[in-house]
């Protein structure tokens, strides 16, 4: 739905230039919620800014919906018709609102209808109607300096909807909310894309934002993209950063003749209660060091760091039963297995 | 004696006011100019900015007195005459243009960035974007700047009566000057101080009332101010009244 291939940003300023964007390929399947997550400065918003020519990229290419937008660009800062046409059809919502203090909140959510030509009553129709799907039906006649700030961005979010797009990018929209309102807000995104099919672009620097609605996330450092892929991919993968800021476990030994094991659940294997069944195949105690498991998708994802009585080589056998059921096995703090072999052969 | 003050007082409103007029059309396309054509702007273009900028900075630290004289053969062009109420509209109105255009330039700098970036990423043009956001986002401010032009042109105004354009610097001049009737003096005196406290608490109030309709940070100190001497409820109802009425005059 959203593919940028070699996406640069330079900016220049006083002869001195700094490089927000070093090549980014992103691709977002139609239908998803895809997070990209970063520190700031990482080059998140130029990335998003990007994706609705609000920047124009130094080079590289932006494709939404199957247009290429960089195309349709034209020479110069100003923006031709057709890429305004394009923009009214992707849908933003951004951090601080940005909502018009001068009108009400059913009149901000009219704008973009009076943008795209809508008659006067459709556009009062159609702005109900989505302040009714927001939840916010009997605030049509505020200001939004009566509203709180999860209030403002369910405004925005209605608002973006108001051209019907395919597509919704989202610019940190819950960083400046609280904890409560911020899950409220990524539960009404995440109803969205059901409901509606969007497909959602959102940047933020909460692991627990991506935590909670993502089915892709990317991880950007420094204008690239260093680590992307589903959730659950990314947790197969050995070594991703982003799955261990997102499923993080910690525990050491409790002893110098146990072992400490991580499993990482993901795909099918993860609907299968494992631990109790190998506890009873074989008969030990596992003790739960650490765990953290979520339901994405109807799905268990996540890690566990578990402790099996005995040294590694006295586990071999449970440890061979957790990879037959499809679980990922890492033994921390010994690396290779290979290297494991011989150090055992070594004793 | 009345008479001749009342004529005055009409003199110099229909000055000021025609001036006030041609400065709004004319200084707030050029305020917004301004802002639009800076670096960063949506219709950056460096050299039209410098060259508006300096056309402004020239004509407003220009002295008043001077700029009307400077400008009496354009104005006789226009008007046929350099004396009287009308011709004195002339150099009011120029005087007034880059005055206004510059409070305007501040009222419009002051609008968030991001309602314009949101505003862009629905599809409007740069059109749209000042006429959605810009004006109306400022308008507060833009009443502000009317009235500080406004008072500012009733003090331009008097110069221009010296130079026979009428109104009440004209009588100032002309009896309490040169025929040393300081009564009469005092007289303009008191009316400009009236006249001017009125439009400045009429402007206040305006910008004030939208404002509060629609204060992004919330309402400032003064705003709550005047918040706190509202009732909260609607006055007495109407029932009650008359029976009060009725108490008293029983």
């Amino acid at each position: 739905m959203i593919t940028t291939t070699g996406l640069t940003k330079v900016y220049r300023s006083r002869g001195r230039e700094v490089t927000a964007l070093d090549g980014v390929d992103l691709h977002v399947r139609e239908g998803e919620v895809y997070g990209v997550i970063g520190q700031s400065g990482a080059g998140k918003s130029s990335l998003i800014r990007c994706v609705n020519l609000l920047e124009r990229p130094t080079s590289g290419t932006v494709t939404v919906a199957g247009q290429d937008l960089t195309a349709l660009a034209g020479r110069g800062p100003r923006a031709g018709r057709e890429l305004r046409q394009a923009r009214s059809r992707i849908g933003m919502v951004f951090q601080h609102f940005n909502l018009l203090s001068s009108r009400t909140v059913r009149d901000n959510v009219e704008l973009p209808l009076e943008i795209l030509g809508v008659s006067g009553k459709e556009r009062t129709r159609k702005a109900l109607e989505l302040l009714d799907l927001v939840g916010l039906a009997d605030k049509a006649g505020s200001y939004p300096a009566q509203l709180s700030g999860g209030q403002k961005q369910r405004v925005g979010i209605a608002r973006a909807l108001a051209g019907d797009p395919k597509v919704l990018l989202s610019d940190e929209a819950t960083s400046a909310l609280d904890p409560e309102t911020t899950r409220s807000i990524l539960q009404l995104l995440r109803d969205l894309n059901r409901q509606l099919g969007l497909t959602v672009l959102l940047i933020t620097h909460e692991m627990d934002v991506v935590k909670s609605i993502c089915d892709s996330a990317a991880l950007m450092e420094k204008g690239r993209i260093v680590e992307s892929g589903t959730v659950s991919e990314l947790l197969a993968t050995p070594g991703s950063e982003l799955a261990a800021a997102l499923f993080p476990v910690s525990g050491e030994a409790t002893g110098d003749d146990r072992t400490v094991v991580d499993v990482t659940f993901h795909g099918d294997a993860a609907t299968q209660p494992v631990i109790s069944q190998l506890s009873r195949t074989y008969n030990i105690d596992i003790s739960i060091l650490g765990a953290a498991m979520d339901t994405v998708g109807g799905k268990q994802v996540g890690r566990m760091r578990i402790e099996l009585p005995g040294r590694y080589e006295d586990n071999v056998v449970p440890i061979g039963f957790l990879r037959e059921q499809g679980l990922q096995i890492d033994i921390p703090g010994r690396e290779q297995e290979p290297a494991l072999l011989k150090e055992g052969a070594a004793k | 004696m009345q008479p001749l003050l009342e004529q005055a007082c009409w003199d110099t409103f229909y000055m000021v006011g025609w001036s006030t007029l041609i400065a709004v059309v004319g200084g707030l396309p050029l305020g917004i100019l301004l802002v639009l054509t800076d670096r960063g702007g949506l219709l950056q273009n460096v050299v039209a900015n410098k060259v508006i900028g300096q056309i402004v900075n020239v004509a407003r630290s220009l002295p008043f007195i001077i700029l009307m004289v400077a400008l009496m053969s354009f104005t006789r062009w226009i008007t046929g005459t350099t004396i009287g109420r009308e011709a004195a509209i002339v150099p009011l109105a120029i005087g007034a243009i880059p005055f206004f255009a510059r409070l305007v330039e501040t009222a419009v700098r002051e609008v968030d960035h991001g309602l314009v970036e949101a505003v862009q990423s629905m599809g409007g043009n740069t059109w749209t974007v000042v006429r959605k956001v810009l004006v109306p986002e400022s308008l507060p401010s833009l009443i502000s700047s009317a009235t500080t032009t406004i008072v500012a042109l009733i003090g331009y105004s008097a110069m221009a009566g010296t130079v026979g354009a009428g109104g009440l610097g004209d009588i100032a001049i002309r009896y309490g000057y040169q025929r040393f009737e300081t009564g009469l003096m005092w007289i303009t005196v008191a009316i400009l101080a009236v006249v001017i406290s009125v439009i400045q608490f009429a402007g206040d109030y305006a910008a004030r009332g939208l404002h509060r309709r629609g204060g992004r940070s919330g309402p400032g100190p003064k705003l709550r101010l005047l918040k706190a001497k509202e009732p909260d409820a609607q006055p007495v109802p109407a029932a009650g009244a008359t029976t009060t009425d009725v108490s008293k005059v029983a």
